[in-house]
């Protein structure tokens, strides 16, 4: 697998990190007192995805339809994390307000630093794009998506790429059916 | 990712409303708690009321239960209304009741409609068509549906506005394309037969 070197001056214009590349390790706040690591979710797929804001309308629908989609997520045995430059008091409430069940990441402090590695920061903004990764249980992008910044982009995209690194991870089960 | 098409065709598990071979097919993922399908709602019965045997409307359940506390138990009461052939009548009540959509309120939507009262607690208690509910969702999900309410035409999503003009335009041009369309066969199937008969 190659490794791309992580640069923290990507930008939008190099767009998300595709798929094959390895996903950089990062640490950020979940709540005011917990932090998580990528690393911490190795062995086991992670879907990460980036959004521009709390509270924003679109996001609502976005963050509320994962939420549903958790136990289809969990059959995958992969962890959902959300993350946006919101702080994390700022992500504490709206998570509250929406009883979302998985962890939403602050990309706070730097702010963006963790999208621009990912190459989903929208400088002239100050958020990041909307945009997905679904990463394997050995840290690689098997997927990436970048949505236009006012849709949702569903859950489709998320779980045909869930049932290929099912499929890939047990070819002999796969053949025996 | 947004798909544009249905990956699971309206068929004869679905709730519909109309001929099944209308010319247009117009289907709704929607939540009874969600303000946009209640404000989609009167859309909905009014095109359904233009178009006469020209449509065929289905529906299909997408509760977002965490944000709409009562919307999986709305839809599985819709489901259990409809074991006793009366999904529509739930379907209506429900969509006319928005601010009163608790238990205590199916109860009585369901006594109104003349449900077989036993049958219908039972269903609710032993959550009877969650699996069905959770069917339709998934079956959304998969077609790229992201919020409440998302249409299909004929299975490619629709991504206009909910208003009654813009949605009649649309179906109108759907209904007419289908209607040329059956001619173009019907001519040509004509034409085959006549050529076999000559023959």
């Amino acid at each position: 697998m190659s490794i791309t070197p992580n640069s923290p001056s990507g930008s939008t214009k190099t767009g998300p990190l595709p798929a094959g590349t390895q996903a950089p390790d990062f640490q950020l706040s979940t709540t005011p007192d917990q932090r998580v690591s990528l690393s911490d979710f190795r062995g086991q797929p992670v879907i990460l995805f980036f959004y521009p804001a709390d509270w924003s309308p679109v996001c609502g629908d976005q963050t509320a339809l994962y939420n549903e989609l958790l136990p289809e997520f969990r059959r995958f045995n992969a962890a959902l994390l959300g993350a946006s430059v919101d702080g994390a008091w700022c992500h504490l409430a709206f998570a509250k307000h929406r009883n979302l069940h998985y962890p939403l990441l602050s990309d706070f402090e730097p702010k963006g630093q963790v999208a621009r590695t990912y190459g989903v920061y929208r400088a002239g903004d100050g958020t990041s794009e909307r945009a997905i990764f679904v990463i394997n249980s050995e840290g690689v992008i098997h997927w990436s998506y970048l949505s236009p910044i006012g849709v949702n982009p569903g859950a489709d995209g998320i779980l045909n790429a869930l049932e290929e690194l099912a499929a890939q991870k047990e070819p002999q089960l796969e053949e025996k059916k | 990712m947004t798909q544009s098409m249905l990956t699971l065709p309206v068929s004869g598990r679905d709730h519909t409303l109309g001929p099944a071979n209308a010319p247009a097919t117009l289907l709704e993922y929607g939540d009874y708690e969600c303000p946009h399908c209640g404000a989609a709602y009167p859309v909905v019965e009014a095109l359904r009321e233009r178009l006469g045997d020209r449509l065929r409307f289905a529906y299909r359940h997408f509760p977002l239960s965490q944000i709409h506390p009562h919307a999986e138990l709305d839809a599985e009461a819709a489901e259990a209304a409809g074991a006793q052939g009366k999904f529509w009548d739930m379907h209506h009540a429900l969509f006319t009741h928005q601010d009163a959509l608790d238990g205590a309120h199916l109860m009585r939507y369901a006594a109104a409609i003349g449900l077989d009262m036993g049958a219908f607690q039972r269903d609710l208690e032993t959550q009877a068509y969650a699996g069905r509910v959770r069917e339709d969702f998934m079956s959304g999900v998969r077609s790229g549906v992201n919020g409440t309410p998302t249409f299909f035409i004929n299975g490619a999503r629709y991504e206009g506005s909910h208003d009654f003009a813009t949605m009649l335009e649309v179906l109108n041009t759907v209904v007419e394309a289908a209607v040329v369309e059956a001619a173009v066969v019907e001519a040509a199937v004509a034409e085959a037969s006549r050529r076999e008969a000559v023959r």
